[in-house]
């Protein structure tokens, strides 16, 4: 059993959840996601891993309520445990591999999208702890649904907020925002992109035009993730790859989105026929 | 004469209820039917059925136990040798193994070898357990295993009955492997059979760690470096799904049988209390003819589905055991031979709407002795269908060998290992599907066990 240790509410449908899991903590490393299974009859849930101290033996988890196996994480509480936490699971980013020659040369732009902040939050660090120029971009629908703001500060050189309503930061998406750092004269060598696949394709079509280099972190289905099932397959340059171990980073300009997208709702009927039938475990007896 | 009573039928769920439901096809044989049964064996005195036994299982002497109705000693013969009887006997290919080799089979009909052992696996189950291993005194040496698959799970039974150390890690979150995430409930049913057999393997000392992705969480060098153990042996199996590499592959509908099953016997989405979903739909066609596709099959058919069956070859090449075809054809399924598939043909959501196949023929035999399938030009036609299954066989996974130092593969991706199971990499064993590729239950336990004697012979001179 993984015992929660921490539980805050980031909005009030994003919860942020530290959990002891010390094997997984002293392994992980940016870019690796892990999976959740919270109970005997629950899902396996694919998180992305938003902190670990191999130390504390914890990971942190950032989880959004969007069906009924996402809010039945949310509703456990500190002192209660998940039956599951398994991970890391995907390869480390990119940068972690890379020559500490070229590393030095590099400028990286991280591009979060709602929840996908949490992800990109241990990437800054790790590059900003490296010496390695890092600004970021988080955007959201609405200052609400804004998280990470006051953490990423501390871990980025400069860090750019947006909203789409123009509640907080500057008023625009992602994608409007990136075009103004630019033309504002900051230059990057390379963009990482982690937030809703959708945001994913159009971020990415921005980073073409503008020259960037784009990896982007993709969240498709998954079951095992150890690269049984195939379930998260993706087309990336004209080829099948599997996003549980080959990923989660690819090269944005080569992903087939639409394909992606497509195959992420693959189960949405039956998942809308579940939600009604699901009756939600708050404030139960445990 | 005992050889003149005819091999005692068992008795099975009929099929078109069984067709709806999850429930065990077969219900084996009570103790009346076991005795009966038993009274066939001729106890050979070189019993062929012993030596056809992977894991050689001591079967005329766990038959002499039966007729002499002390179905605890038999219990207690079988164990000497495996860990899982109740799987065995409901899963293990006898019609090639022991009972290919009875001698009764000359003339008539074989022993019912995988029956009986059930029976007693089953039997003793329901009563109180027979005594459990004997104390045997520590040898203060810790060994690895990778994966509680068959092989992972025979190796460590060993291994603790000779006194080590031995602590399993699995990377999902039951234990069992395939015979937990591959194996549906009809065929192994997990809380009645399954688990009750893995908690014999924990009853005789061996730990079983779940949710430790060897190559990810931890790795092979961590354990022998870090964590003080002296040997491993790596029983992961074949957990990779081909695919065919045809157009449309990846259309919403298009499932590995390996994701199709995880989903229904892992993660019991076929019970409606469980959250995962699964997606069968009204028509589904199943790519391939080994007992993966009919497990797959015979699955999507009690989801409510009508499934075909599509394979290259004819009826006679079905790599799949008899009983299974048998089955799967009793319950309806509709089996499309000379079939093959060149694409997958989506509607304008991105969802599977047909499989387009050619019909083949057979053409002269190949290396393998089968005639090889051959396309008949221009005969290509549509199966409409919302869902197709492939089920085109499995590869061992990477994960290990590209992160250990050391360990050779060949180039279809299994690990090299000698005849004993040690692979390139002092210390470390393998055996099972990871080095044969994939294969069955029973082969796999006896590479376990020959990979712990290799273990315990290595551990001895150290």
């Amino acid at each position: 059993m993984y015992q929660i240790l921490k539980k805050e509410m980031l909005t009030p449908a994003i919860c942020r959840m530290e959990v002891a899991a010390p094997r997984l903590a002293a392994a992980a490393q940016p870019g690796q996601f892990l999976i959740v299974r919270a109970d005997e009859k629950g899902e396996r849930i694919p998180l992305t891993i938003s902190d670990f101290d191999a130390e504390r033996g914890t990971v942190t988890i950032v989880t959004q309520k969007i069906g009924a196996s996402s809010a039945d994480i949310i509703a456990y509480e500190p002192g209660e445990a998940f039956n599951d936490v398994v991970g890391p699971l995907g390869l480390p980013s990119e940068f972690m591999t890379m020559a500490p020659g070229k590393l030095a040369q590099q400028r990286y732009i991280l591009i979060a999208g709602g929840v996908g902040t949490a992800p990109v939050y241990p990437q800054a660090k790790w590059l900003k702890a490296h010496g390695v120029p890092v600004d970021v971009i988080i955007g959201a629908k609405t200052k609400d649904l804004l998280i990470y703001v006051d953490e990423m500060r501390e871990v980025c050189d400069n860090l750019f907020v947006c909203t789409d309503d123009g509640s907080f930061g500057f008023k625009g998406m992602g994608t409007n925002m990136l075009e103004k750092v630019v033309a504002d004269g900051h230059q990057y060598t390379q963009a990482v992109i982690i937030g809703p696949m959708i945001m994913m394709k159009f971020t990415t079509l921005t980073c073409k035009k503008l020259g960037i280099p784009a990896t982007v972190s993709l969240n498709t289905l998954m079951v095992d993730g150890t690269g049984m099932c195939g379930a998260c397959r993706v087309s990336v340059g004209g080829k099948t790859r599997f996003a549980c171990v080959e990923g989660p980073e690819f090269d944005g300009y080569e992903v087939d989105f639409d394909e992606a997208m497509r195959r992420q709702g693959q189960y949405k009927a039956e998942e809308a026929e579940a939600n009604e039938k699901h009756v939600c475990k708050i404030g139960r007896g445990k | 004469m005992a050889n003149r009573i005819p091999r005692v039928p068992v008795r099975e769920q009929d099929p078109k209820v069984r067709a709806t439901n999850f429930e065990e096809v077969c219900y084996g044989y009570n103790k009346e039917e076991a005795l009966l049964e038993a009274s066939r064996c001729l106890n050979c005195r070189n019993p062929r059925c012993m030596t056809a036994c992977p894991v050689g299982l001591q079967i005329p002497r766990f038959i002499a136990e039966i007729v002499a109705d002390n179905i605890a000693g038999a219990a207690a013969v079988i164990a000497e040798d495996s860990s899982l009887p109740a799987v065995c006997g409901r899963v293990c290919p006898q019609e090639t193994q022991c009972e290919g080799s009875c001698v009764l089979g000359v003339k008539g009909e074989p022993v019912a070898i995988g029956k009986l052992e059930r029976f007693v696996a089953d039997y003793s189950r329901e009563l109180e357990k027979p005594a459990v291993a004997e104390k045997v005194e520590k040898k203060g040496k810790k060994v690895a295993v990778i994966g509680s698959g068959p092989a992972g799970l025979a190796c460590a039974s060993d291994l603790a009955k000779w006194g080590y150390d031995v602590t399993i890690f699995e990377a999902l979150h039951k234990a069992g492997g395939v015979l937990e995430y591959g194996i549906p409930e009809f065929r192994l049913p997990k809380d009645k059979v399954l688990r009750h057999e893995i908690d014999d393997v924990r009853a005789l000392g061996v730990k079983i760690e779940t949710n430790v992705i060897v190559g990810r969480t931890i790795t092979i060098d961590s354990l022998m470096d870090k964590e003080g153990f002296e040997a491993v042996f790596i029983g992961t199996g074949a957990g990779l799904p081909k695919f065919m590499n045809i157009p449309g592959e990846n259309l919403c509908g298009v499932f590995s049988a390996n994701e199709f099953l995880t989903r229904n016997n892992l993660m019991k989405a076929w019970r409606e209390d469980y959250l995962t979903p699964i997606h069968a739909g009204k028509k589904v066609c199943v790519v391939g003819g080994g007992n993966v596709a009919m497990d797959a099959a015979r699955t999507a058919l009690r989801l409510g589905a009508e499934v075909h069956i599509v394979y290259r070859r004819t009826e006679a090449e079905l790599p799949a055991r008899r009983e299974e075809v048998h089955h799967a054809m009793e319950e309806g399924i509709i089996f499309d031979m000379l079939t093959n598939p060149v694409e997958v043909i989506g509607d304008e959501k991105g969802w599977v709407k047909a499989l387009k196949c050619i019909r083949m023929e057979l053409g002269e035999p190949d290396e393998s002795g089968r005639r090889s399938p051959v396309p008949i030009p221009g005969s290509e036609f549509e199966i409409p269908t919302e869902t197709v299954i492939m089920a085109l066989g499995t590869s061992p996974n990477p994960l290990i060998s590209k992160t250990t130092q050391g360990l050779e593969t060949t180039r279809r991706g299994c690990l090299v290992a000698n005849e004993e199971g040690a692979t390139t990499r002092p210390g470390v064993f393998a055996g099972g599907d990871a080095v044969t590729g994939a294969a069955t239950v029973i082969l796999a336990m006896g590479a376990g066990r020959t990979a712990a004697k290799a273990i315990d012979a290595y551990l001895k001179e150290r």
